[in-house]
């Protein structure tokens, strides 16, 4: 089978400015945007065309960096260079600032709301990791500040199902931390990147990790339980994560973001040399050494960087990208027979 | 700095600046071609102000034009810049000053990659690094103090 990304639309969504990054909802109906210009949009199909339904202005002081939406779709958050993370709330007729969240020394670079809806983490150039628990009064309490890595923290991601927290930083390293004893914990540290890791993203089953760094590669990560038939060694009961595959050579730029598909298993990334590339596991990859092959390349995907990758987690192959051009495009990954 | 701080190299070598380039007629062709070149590059940076001396970069010896690459139809730009002394503290200040004077006057469609001469500053990798980190570059300019002082090596001497 053949495949090809195919175009469909591009609206400029950040005029005059970065747009640094695109969220779907859980539904996959709304794309939140977010960028330079210290704003977050909100925005919906309409018939052939994408259409701004809020405008969320009034948050931030600075350049807003990322956005990510709770599990429920109710509840929005951003976090931005102004050291704050911003919770807002739909309403019928469009979204309350509910809550700013403060305690981060400088720039709050991430944030992702876990797959219960009750835990949120947010990272910062403060070298740091924030666990925010949400209660039924929408109070939200900062359970854990994990100091684990030694540089700028520039992503977190839950892992799809369970509570496992991963994190990537201008220290080459990605990290992950669980609950233990009422605490969170660093598990694991996985090291192979030779720069920063920009953005980390789990398969659909969390048993496999996809990083992207300003080294130019992307890697795969697996889990191996105690007691593998690979002899991957495991301290205690805790997992061990393996590189099992490096893709080099593809790209010429920084990859900033990477987004793994949970519906069709498709890997898509944002480059900053213009580019956004899908790579897709071969039939029949031995799962211990998988090889992954490019299968869709638009080199001038954007006029300046891509920022950021989003599947749409509901209808498959829809794909949103947004750039230093302060475009969003939206893009339709297509199986030709 | 503050005033009457001790400098950290007193007493650089001061080298000459280049004459002005001839305009061509070619070159005032409104239709004309023209690929951006080194010449034109090392022109946008040659005359930025030392943070420390009242010297410019070049006087400084700190840019050449040797030391800058341009392939316009790769939109690719980078400049290697040499600190006057391999411990100098302003050496990320000097290179993102040259970064946002690329930046604010070439075309967007330019990757621009400012870095050290190799082997001349001790802690080359770190600042390298730093320099080649566009979130930390987008967020030191929304630092109104730090903004100011790149403002400072970018103005005009009277």
């Amino acid at each position: 089978m053949r495949r090809r990304l195919a175009f469909e639309l591009r609206f400029q969504a950040h005029p005059d400015s970065r747009a640094w990054n695109v969220a779907w909802s859980s539904s996959g109906t709304l794309l939140a945007s977010c960028g330079g210009d210290r704003a977050v949009r909100i925005w919906a199909r309409e018939g052939a065309s994408w259409q701004c339904k809020c405008l969320l202005e009034d948050g931030h002081q600075r350049t807003v960096r990322k956005v990510s939406w709770s599990p429920c779709g109710n509840y929005l958050a951003s976090v931005s260079f102004d050291a704050t993370t911003c919770i807002w709330r739909k309403k019928e007729d469009g979204f309350e600032l509910l809550t700013t969240l403060e305690g981060h020394e400088n720039e709050v670079k991430s944030v992702a709301w876990a797959p219960s809806g009750s835990l949120l983490a947010t990272c910062s150039r403060d070298k740091s990791v924030w666990v925010w628990e949400v209660d039924e009064e929408d109070d939200y309490e900062c359970v854990s500040v994990l100091n684990a890595h030694t540089q700028d923290v520039k992503h977190v991601i839950w892992h799809p199902n369970g509570e496992l927290l991963a994190s990537g930083s201008y220290d080459n390293s990605i990290k992950l931390y669980k609950e233990e004893d009422d605490d969170w914990v660093c598990v694991s540290t996985l090291e192979g990147h030779e720069s920063t890791v920009w953005s980390i993203a789990f398969d659909k089953t969390g048993e496999r990790l996809v990083s992207c760094s300003d080294d130019k590669t992307v890697k795969i990560w697996k889990a191996y339980r105690p007691g593998n038939e690979q002899g991957v060694v495991c301290s205690g009961s805790d997992l061990s994560w393996k590189c099992v595959c490096t893709l080099s050579g593809f790209h010429t730029r920084p990859i900033y973001d990477i987004s793994w598909c949970h519906m069709t298993d498709a890997i898509a990334t944002a480059c900053g040399d213009d580019a956004v590339r899908i790579f897709e596991e071969d039939p029949g990859s031995d799962p211990h050494q998988p090889t992954f092959s490019l299968t869709a390349h638009i080199p001038k995907a954007h006029t300046q960087d891509v920022n950021c990758v989003a599947w749409n987690p509901k209808q498959a192959g829809l794909l949103a990208s947004c750039s230093d051009d302060g475009d969003i495009t939206i893009w339709r990954y297509e199986f030709e027979d | 700095m503050a005033a009457g701080a001790r400098l950290e190299n007193a007493n650089p070598l001061i080298y000459g600046r280049s004459s002005e380039r001839p305009l061509t007629a070619r070159e005032q062709e409104e239709e004309a071609v023209d690929p951006i070149d080194t010449r034109e590059i090392f022109d946008l940076i040659r005359s930025i102000n030392d943070p420390e001396h009242p010297l410019s970069l070049e006087e400084l010896n700190v840019v050449e034009q040797l030391r800058v690459n341009v392939t316009d139809h790769e939109n690719s730009v980078s400049v290697a810049f040499t600190p006057t002394i391999p411990h100098c503290s302003m050496a990320t200040l000097i290179g993102l000053s040259i970064k946002v004077k690329l930046l604010r006057s070439l075309p967007a469609r330019f990757k621009v990659d400012v870095h050290i001469t190799p082997g001349t500053h001790a802690s080359e990798q770190a600042v390298n690094k730093q320099l080649a980190d566009k979130e930390r570059v987008a967020a030191a300019l929304e630092n109104s103090h730090l903004l100011e002082v790149v403002n400072q090596c970018l103005s005009e001497r009277l």
